[in-house]
């Protein structure tokens, strides 16, 4: 029982002054993601049923080694931020946190996995 | 926060069946949802007859009817009967709307009557609209001027007031900030679209001068960004404003101001 006003409930703890560097984030990497995906897309499609030596080539190349980097990093950045606001949502407290902390863990890790594998391929 | 299940004491049971009017021709069911903290029970879903002859056109028209004719315990807000007051905001087949400008003929099937979902009931169609108003309040909906006052008035230009419709016409009803999925989860931080598009109407008035205020007072993970453009409120808005396009044009201007 805490006897606070109305208006002293409504106001919480403030403005938290940020929010807006992830929104615009968000737009940005939406259009960026926008080109990579498909671009991503016909290039592993096409390397899709290959043989290894020709996965390992296509790989190689900058064009399709550079798309699949900046897709990892882009994708999982914006992943980050999208799967936060989605826990920030529904979940409340220590949950909220661990669960926050852990999206960000896995996130990266995916990334890092993914530009390991590209540069093993591609050196 | 998000709950699956409503709690025990909240759970809607089948309630009581009141008479068909004898020998109406043209007779409509309403199922009306009724709850009073003053008897323990559970809430309860009351079913009433109506003789559509004898009843007028809108939705408000048929609660008063039952009001007066059948059940007189029967709570519900209303004042203006002509959708300026907000006060008779509900949920009406399933749509948050003005129970007033809201036509019977507009609804297939039985009347299905709810208060506003996802607030507190303080009885039957009577929503607690207590932390919405202070909501309201804490944006400052007032003009903030700097300037010495002028010695006849504050002077706006036809095109800057054209900026203001489509936002003064709010009534706060509540009918868009209690359809947003984001509010219902998380009404304790994020203002709601109500709030936040009078939060837009004083900050694009041409006189205000706090914008800066203003904006410093939005830009939070919550206060703001909790708007997910999921669109209910624009949806829903029984008056045909946008409060999305509102949340919009003050993110765009956060934007602005960093970018």
């Amino acid at each position: 029982m805490r006897y606070l006003t109305d208006r002293k409930r409504a106001e919480g703890k403030g403005s938290g002054h940020a929010g807006t560097e992830d929104h615009w984030f968000m737009t940005v990497s939406a259009v960026a993601l926008a080109f990579l995906v498909p671009v991503w897309m016909f290039i592993f499609g096409r390397a899709l049923g290959q043989d290894h030596a020709t996965v390992v080539a296509t790989f190689g190349r900058p064009f399709p080694a550079i798309v699949t980097g900046l897709l990892l990093i882009v994708g999982m950045r914006h992943f980050i931020s999208g799967a936060t606001m989605m826990i920030e949502d529904y979940l409340r407290g220590t949950a909220r946190k661990m669960a926050v902390i852990g999206v960000i863990c896995l996130s990266w890790a995916t990334a890092a996995a993914g530009i390991f594998a590209l540069i093993k391929i591609a050196l | 926060m998000v709950q699956f299940t409503l709690p025990k004491n909240s759970k809607i049971r089948t309630g009581k069946t009141w008479p068909r009017p004898a020998a109406a021709k043209n007779v409509r069911k309403f199922l009306i949802y009724r709850w009073n903290p003053d008897d323990g029970q559970n809430p309860r879903v009351d079913t009433y007859f109506l003789d559509m002859d004898k009843c007028g056109p809108m939705v408000l028209d048929a609660l008063i009817k039952i009001k007066n004719e059948i059940d007189p315990t029967l709570t519900f807000r209303r004042s203006c009967r002509e959708g300026i007051c907000g006060s008779c905001a509900m949920n009406i087949d399933g749509l948050n709307t003005l129970a007033c400008i809201k036509g019977l003929d507009e609804i297939k099937g039985d009347v299905k009557i709810y208060p506003l979902p996802h607030m507190a009931v303080v009885k039957d169609l009577i929503p607690d609209l207590t932390h919405f108003y202070a909501q309201h309040a804490s944006i400052m909906p007032w003009l903030e001027t700097k300037t010495n006052r002028p010695a006849k008035e504050w002077r706006q230009s036809i095109e800057d007031r054209e900026k203001l419709d489509g936002l003064y016409e709010c009534v706060m009803c509540a009918s868009c900030s209690t359809s947003c999925p984001s509010y219902w989860w998380n009404a304790d931080r994020y203002l709601g679209p109500a709030a936040l598009l009078h939060a837009w109407r004083w900050i694009v008035d041409s006189r205000d001068e706090a914008t800066g205020e203003r904006l410093d007072m939005l830009e939070d993970p919550f206060k703001l960004y909790r708007c997910h453009t999921i669109m209910n409120c624009a949806e829903t808005c029984p008056k045909g404003l946008n409060p999305a396009k509102a949340i919009a044009q003050i993110k765009k201007m956060m934007v602005e101001r960093v970018v």
